[in-house]
């Protein structure tokens, strides 16, 4: 997460550190100019034509695309299934990195190599992979396409590594001190974590959760393997938006589009929140 | 230390050069093998298709390449949806052949000047593949399918594409049409059965592969597909049986050239219509469309006798064309702001796009 | 950082010390041990080696041969050239974009950082239709690009600009942080030294974000390598032999019945996606120092 915190000026650098900070300097503004337009070509011009073109059959356009039966449905169940995902990785992802910084043991390395696979892997790799394992083929005698526990699962598999990457690097910062007075005064384990550990990770296990929901909520590839498609059954609203673009509707495809734009701004915007509170904590 | 700090800074740059480089050292000569000495310089051709053929375009393509004429050509294809297709021509993307599923993805392009007006006054008429609408069952049919009017009782899951973006799906739907409104059938007696088919619709995957896939992938009971499909997924061993319905559609797909392609692009299309092409295309699973073509079809229900011909067998004419059909049932938002028929019945059953 | 200021009653023993700092006594820790362990096998472990087996479980000729197909290379040329430009464009203006946000004042800084990590959390589909509206033909800036001659939706362009769009934040997030704790002192003292502003950046401030630099490249490498949504969309599939990317690739086959084809290009990249891995596992202590 780019955290752009203030930085203290050093005592003896106080008068040339004056004079950067009362505004840009030539080459700086440059570099401004030419990174806004980078950044505008690449992603927010984009992005804006997909909010205005969500407009172009009016608000009336617009919520009968987002109130129709499949899309709703679809919605719904993108939503849901990311919540009830986010929530089992917030309890997992603590533990995981609870385990990583506390623990030791061989194959640790591998160990925690494994757990970001699913963040490099492309997503229709992990689509095959999911359905090589849940799918009528499965060696387990699990079957799980075109279920909704496949689609969770799915999005397990993707999310694995943003609580537990968000948590281990607070973990490793964390002063023991606490703890041990804690325990040398007869405090269990079980309550030093939770009024001690547990306080000191809480921003950071949000952030991993709001990162986690972000991903979950726009997964496109691992599904479209697993997942069926099927209309008010399985079918997400990554899913649906492609379907609509195919159907020649732009326009709703970009309708579905802005729910997910504003869902992955707000994850953004509380993202940023729960920093600045974890910054102020420590 | 120092080595082994500095090598690794280049590493990932490195990786994807070294991907890079396997991929150029390939090679993309024409033929392999060819026996004849082909003329003319080395070209490309860029065919974009609907999804369902590929197996047979390979083939002949691979053919062709044995030529004189089409000894030095490169292939670069691309398969889809037809409907996907034809408007991705028409928003720009690269084609010298085009094949579409139905007439309406190929006039649109037409209409925008991509493809001559000519293109079907041609020996065939423009056709190039011919098949019929079929129903494909599990192995063994243990649902015990026999027709369309077992497609709409209650707890049989039908999987068909999706009519906005798939030929497939509107062969499908007017082969239905024709079984509903049959001896002296009303608009509303196919209303009422198009109706009761989209509600145990319950897949509409994007394009005629795309729902073949999701079938064999365990996807509902019956999915409605060309015959050349159902033959096409048995010759990969896909668990499947077949069916010709009593009353069925025959589907003919175009194909063209579009204005400005390479000059090879109509040697290729008058290679796809003549009986070597054919041949190719039937081993495939397609009926000819010209005569006197004869193939084993494996896969088929009976590898010698292919294609038995419907009880009843009607074509896009029997049903005023497909200008006129397009408009009555697959219209969206048409200039009056009415929908077509089916538009308004996935409304309404909540299984449209919009 | 919440301090319990209690009475000291007395010293912890060195046992009880001992026991908090490992996280707790025996079978306790041994379970959650087990459990995180177990679950990231089942989770994650076993399907990626299946898919392993599955590609080599008719032994390494097919796989050969499946590979070498001329689509096949061409897949991979393509998805290389892609990545490879997207990353090194993705690089200099990360770097450029980080010093900014660090270095300078400006009104929105804030803002512009949220923006800059947008891609993050936008779903693929949702970026390639992004770039359709904008480049494709009916699109804002692409009915003057295709007057220019210069098509971006269907042709490699636009597979560029998807895989710059989704792994855009990468070198930012990973550079920023580590030019916020490196200050600016050694910097200012190389201007007082008489150093020009760019023999300032090449010998004082590359240098000392260059472990952070290289974790951004190597993640924004994997990222773009394996983008599939947004290419889909952009590409429509891809035409075989020119536009499509591997991952396209990948589905196509698997779609056409051609699993073998599918399971061996899928195993190239997971490799490649674990060589990645591995090599940010080697760079990532000195990045954090």
């Amino acid at each position: 997460m780019v955290v752009v915190t203030p930085t203290a000026p050093a005592v003896g650098s106080r008068r040339r550190h004056d004079r950067e900070s009362g505004g840009l300097r030539r080459g700086s503004a440059v570099g401004l100019g030419l990174s806004l337009i980078w950044l505008s070509l690449i992603v927010l011009i984009p992005l804006a034509a997909v909010a205005v073109k969500s407009s172009d059959n009016g608000w009336s356009g617009f919520w009968t695309t987002l109130s129709s039966p499949e899309v709703a449905a679809a919605l719904r169940l993108t939503i849901g299934e990311a919540l009830v995902v986010t929530v089992v990785n917030v309890v997992m992802g603590t533990l995981i990195a609870w385990v990583l910084v506390r623990d030791d043991f061989p194959g640790k390395t591998i160990f925690e190599l494994v757990i970001d696979v699913p963040f490099a892997l492309p997503t229709i790799v992990a689509g095959l992979v999911l359905l090589s394992m849940y799918g009528p083929q499965s060696p387990v005698g699990l079957h799980l396409a075109n279920t909704r526990v496949g689609i969770f699962v799915a999005l397990l598999f993707v999310t694995v590594p943003f609580v537990v990457r968000s948590v281990e690097p607070v973990l490793i910062e964390l002063d023991r001190d606490a703890e041990e007075a804690a325990a040398s005064l007869g405090a269990g384990r079980l309550t030093v974590f939770r009024r001690i550990v547990l306080p000191n990770l809480l921003p950071a296990i949000a952030a991993g959760a709001a990162l986690s929901f972000a991903r979950a909520v726009s997964e496109y590839g691992s599904l479209v393997l697993l997942s069926g498609n099927l209309p008010f059954k399985t079918q997400v609203a990554s899913v649906k938006i492609l379907s609509l673009i195919e159907s020649d509707n732009p326009g709703g495809a970009a309708a579905v589009a802005t729910v997910l734009l504003v869902v992955a701004i707000v994850t953004l915007i509380a993202i940023d929140l729960l920093q600045r509170w974890a910054a102020r904590r420590a | 230390m120092n080595f082994r700090r500095s090598a690794l800074l280049p590493i990932g740059l490195a990786v994807s050069l070294l991907v890079a480089a396997c991929g150029s050292s390939s090679s993309n000569s024409s033929s392999s093998g060819a026996s004849i000495k082909p003329t003319g310089a080395p070209s490309t051709i860029s065919a974009v298709l609907f999804s369902t053929p590929q197996a047979a375009y390979d083939a002949t393509e691979a053919q062709w390449k044995k030529t004189a004429v089409g000894g030095n050509v490169t292939f670069q294809s691309s398969y889809g949806a037809s409907g996907d297709q034809s408007r991705a021509v028409d928003a720009g993307k690269k084609a010298d052949y085009v094949g579409f599923s139905l007439e309406t993805d190929m006039t649109r392009l037409v209409k925008d000047g991509k493809v001559a007006a000519s293109w079907n006054t041609g020996p065939t008429k423009g056709i190039v593949s011919r098949s019929v609408v079929v129903l494909v069952v599990r192995k063994g049919n243990p649902k015990h399918i026999t027709g369309w009017a077992d497609l709409i009782k209650p707890g049989v899951q039908v999987v068909t594409p999706d009519p906005g973006s798939s030929g497939s799906a509107r062969w499908n739907i007017l082969a239905a049409w024709a079984y509903a409104t049959q001896n002296g059938g009303t608009d509303a007696d196919g209303k009422a059965y198009l109706t009761k088919l989209f509600k145990n619709t319950v897949a509409l995957p994007d394009s005629g592969r795309d729902a073949t896939t999701a079938f064999t992938g365990g996807t509902g009971d019956v999915l409605i597909s060309y015959e050349n499909e159902a033959i096409f997924a048995r010759q990969n061993n896909a668990p499947i049986d077949y069916l010709i319905p009593d009353i069925t559609i025959q589907i003919d797909n175009p194909g063209a050239v579009t204005v400005g392609s390479t000059p090879k692009a109509k040697d290729f299309l008058n290679f796809v219509i003549s009986k070597a092409g054919q041949t190719e295309f039937m081993k495939k699973g397609f009926r000819p469309v010209i005569p006197g073509v004869s193939a084993k079809v494996t896969g088929a229900n009976d590898p010698s006798k292919p294609f038995p011909k419907p009880k009843t067998l009607i074509t896009i004419a029997d049903l005023g064309g497909w200008s006129s059909a397009a408009s009555k049932f697959f219209a969206q938002k048409a200039k009056d702001g009415t929908d077509g028929i089916v538009t308004t019945i996935e409304n309404s059953t909540g299984k449209g796009s919009s | 950082m919440v301090r319990a200021e209690p009475p000291v009653t007395s010293r912890p023993t060195a046992r009880q010390l001992r026991l908090v700092r490992r996280g707790g006594q025996g079978p306790g820790r041994l379970v959650m041990r087990y459990l995180v362990v177990a679950y990231v096998g089942v989770l994650v472990l076993v399907p990626v080696l299946l898919v392993g087996w599955h590609t080599f479980e008719h032994g390494l000729s097919p796989v050969w041969h499946a590979l070498t197909d001329p689509d096949v290379e061409h897949a991979f040329e393509i998805t290389g050239i892609a990545s490879a430009i997207s990353v090194v464009l993705n690089l200099v203006f990360g770097v450029g974009v980080s010093l900014l946000l660090v270095r300078s004042r400006f009104f929105g800084r804030r803002l512009l950082s949220l923006l800059i990590d947008l891609p993050l959390s936008v779903s693929p589909v949702v970026a390639g239709l992004a770039l359709i509206l904008v480049y494709g033909s009916n699109g804002w800036f692409g009915t003057t690009l295709e007057g220019w001659g210069f098509q971006v939706i269907y042709a490699l362009p636009g597979i560029v600009l998807a895989t710059m769009f989704v792994s855009l934040p990468l070198v930012v997030r990973e550079v920023v942080p580590v030019l916020e704790e490196v200050g600016i002192e050694q910097e200012q003292a190389a201007t007082t030294l008489g150093a020009t502003g760019r023999q300032t950046f090449l010998r004082i401030t590359l240098p000392s974000i260059k472990w952070a630099v290289a974790y951004g490249v190597v993640l924004a490498l994997a990222r773009a390598l394996g983008e599939f949504g947004a290419v889909k969309v952009v590409t429509a599939g891809g035409v075989a032999g020119s536009t499509q990317t591997v991952t396209s690739l990948v589905e196509q086959r698997y779609g056409n019945f051609d699993q073998l084809t599918a399971y061996a290009a899928s195993f190239v990249l997971a490799a490649i996606a674990v060589l990645c891995l591995v090599v940010i596992t080697i760079i990532r202590p000195k990045e954090r120092r």
